[in-house]
């Protein structure tokens, strides 16, 4: 991998934890290509090869369905997110594919709440190279907390 | 290990006051820690059946899982007969819940503080140092002449196993499952639960910051879908114009919301709503690719509550168990199982994991219902002194043939005041 791809592919985590962070939900969707997967599940439907996700798009227009839901139907406490992310590691290298890792946690506050630790878990994700620069094929967040507490209602 | 229970000691309920039937439900039947006590003794100990699991999720002899009846961890287990037991996690000895992983295969539990060996049913098969220690030819300890294994097995809970669904009770003077859910209640489980094999989906798990009689009201009112629910109205899935029954067991405390979906779309009385987007097209509508199975007979959506321990779901094409496990008054875990059918096409178990992003803790329907929850509890605590008011269709207790109602709710404080108050 050439420095200039290991760089592209840093910032492309980096901003879209900084996305997924700033209230921008428009934005979430164009991280993806139009025939993308996105599934955030738990550790242990993973673990044990259940299909079961808490959230399972298979299309950049499910992931849109999705914003306009947090935008305008999904009634929900109001909250802030943060994302860290770590560093990515290369799993395996195509041809205008990169299968890539990371660890996140994510915190959550609350108006006039605490911040607590939200989420925590990895992602394992498809990357590929677009006339767009890199784009997610796939993201699949598996995350190891076992109790979501109360609800998820922005994308992680 | 079958004592009796200990009844908790009468707490006077009259600092509880209800007017008109049970329509205005006082704050402080979701905040007292002595109340919640009681209703654990009384509905989740004895005389009811609790939901434990699927027998799928123990298909193999040895199988077992861990999960709760009330707040007491219990150990749902298919023994090497094949036979189904539910045992309560707990040594006989020092009381350590020693089962630690939540599902898996053993042919024997041992708890791992004095190695106690327990069959997969319960009975305690070995004790270390029963005899006690040999030394200089002389018999040091050991347990007395009069210790029998036989009196020491773990708590043994009665077992009801039903299409494939397993309940289970502390109680073994508990009435049959079937006269426990009484014939009409009974006849919406046996739809859903028609002897089909069942396989498992996956499961998500939320804890929700309310009490946990919140989520069975919350599936006895058919008032709220069609307004806090913008994907329930827009698209007819749920709205107070679709044909429906509420129906109840004879003492109120389970039943069945039924309804048939129509009229997606069309503007009427019940659109006139600010959760009701005209306008509103999905992206890809494979999140409503609604395909009729046969064993619907009518209904599109049938949600069945079982007092006091589990929902079950039919949505369209999702289905679902959804347990309720208390923790203390103003917590709930709620674990959702999602399954289908052994005749499942590849392209029936899709859609039904595409509808499942509808439910559950995220889900474009599910994820506010936990929210509202909160907000009603976070009102209970700071004001114990008043009441809510499900006054929608009157203040009597009676089965109807629309959802403009919520006499289910009334139905449940109905029994909740008889069992409680008793």
């Amino acid at each position: 991998m050439s420095f200039e791809d290991w760089m592209a592919l840093n910032q492309l985590y980096s901003d879209y934890a900084i996305a997924v962070d700033s209230g921008r939900w428009d934005s979430w969707p164009e991280f993806f290509i139009e025939d993308c997967s996105y599934r955030l599940q738990p550790r242990e439907n993973y673990d044990r090869g259940f299909p079961l996700a808490t959230l399972s798009f298979e299309s950049k227009g499910m992931l849109k369905d999705r914003v306009y839901g947090i935008q305008e139907t999904l009634f929900h406490d109001p909250y802030y997110q943060r994302h860290v992310v770590g560093t990515p590691v290369i799993r395996k290298l195509e041809a205008g594919r990169i299968h890539a890792e990371a660890n996140y946690a994510v915190f959550r506050t609350k108006l006039s709440g605490l911040s607590t630790v939200y989420n925590v878990g990895r992602t394992i994700d498809e990357v590929v190279r677009t006339e767009a620069g890199f784009k997610f094929a796939s993201r699949l967040v598996i995350y190891d907390s076992e109790m979501i507490p109360n609800s998820i209602i922005y994308p992680i | 290990m079958n004592a009796p229970h200990l009844e908790t000691p009468p707490i006077p309920l009259s600092s509880l006051r209800w007017e008109r039937g049970t329509s205005r439900i006082p704050f402080a039947a979701y905040n007292d820690p002595e109340l919640h006590k009681r209703e654990l003794q009384r509905f989740f100990y004895d005389k009811h059946w609790c939901y434990v699991g699927l027998e799928a999720e123990i298909p193999k002899p040895g199988d077992f899982k861990r999960t709760n009846v009330g707040e007491r961890s219990v150990l749902l287990v298919r023994a090497m007969d094949s036979a189904i037991h539910v045992v309560e996690n707990a040594c006989a000895h020092r009381g350590v819940a020693f089962c630690r992983e939540r599902h898996g295969n053993r042919d024997a539990f041992v708890c791992p503080y004095h190695q106690w060996n327990y069959a997969l049913d319960g009975r305690l098969r070995g004790v270390p140092m029963r005899h006690g220690v040999k030394r200089d030819g002389v018999v040091q300890g050991g347990m007395p002449a009069d210790f029998k294994l036989a009196d020491h097995g773990l708590t043994k809970l009665k077992v009801a196993v039903r299409g494939g669904v397993v309940f289970a009770s502390f109680d073994h003077q508990v009435e049959s499952f079937e006269d426990f859910l009484g014939p009409d209640i009974l006849r919406y489980f046996d739809r859903l639960f028609d002897g089909r094999k069942l396989h498992v989906l996956g499961y998500n798990r939320q804890r929700i910051p309310g009490n946990w009689k919140l989520m069975q009201e919350n599936i006895k009112d058919p008032y709220h879908p069609g307004l806090l629910h913008t994907w329930f109205v827009v698209f007819g899935l749920w709205r107070a114009d679709n044909q429906s029954q509420m129906v109840m067991d004879a003492k109120g405390r389970h039943a069945a919301m039924i309804s048939t979906r129509g009229n997606a779309g069309t503007v009427s009385e019940v659109s006139r709503v600010s959760s009701f987007k005209q306008t509103m097209n999905l992206h890809d509508p494979r999140f409503l690719d609604i395909v009729p199975e046969p064993w619907w007979n009518g209904p599109t959506a049938v949600m069945t509550t079982l007092f006091p321990s589990v929902i079950l779901q039919q949505q369209v094409n999702s289905v679902s168990t959804r347990q309720i496990i208390p923790d203390g008054h103003g917590h709930f875990d709620f674990v959702w199982t999602h399954f289908g059918f052994e005749d499942d096409t590849p392209e029936m178990t899709q859609r039904r994991l595409r509808q499942a992003n509808l439910f559950g803790p995220a889900g474009f329907v599910s994820a506010d219902d936990g929210e509202v929850i909160e907000f009603s509890q976070e009102t209970f605590e700071a004001k114990p002194g008043h009441r809510t008011l499900v006054e929608l269709g009157g203040d009597e207790v009676a089965n109807t043939d629309h959802m403009v109602t919520e006499t289910l709710i009334r139905g449940m404080y109905r029994y909740w005041r008889e069992v409680m108050e008793s």
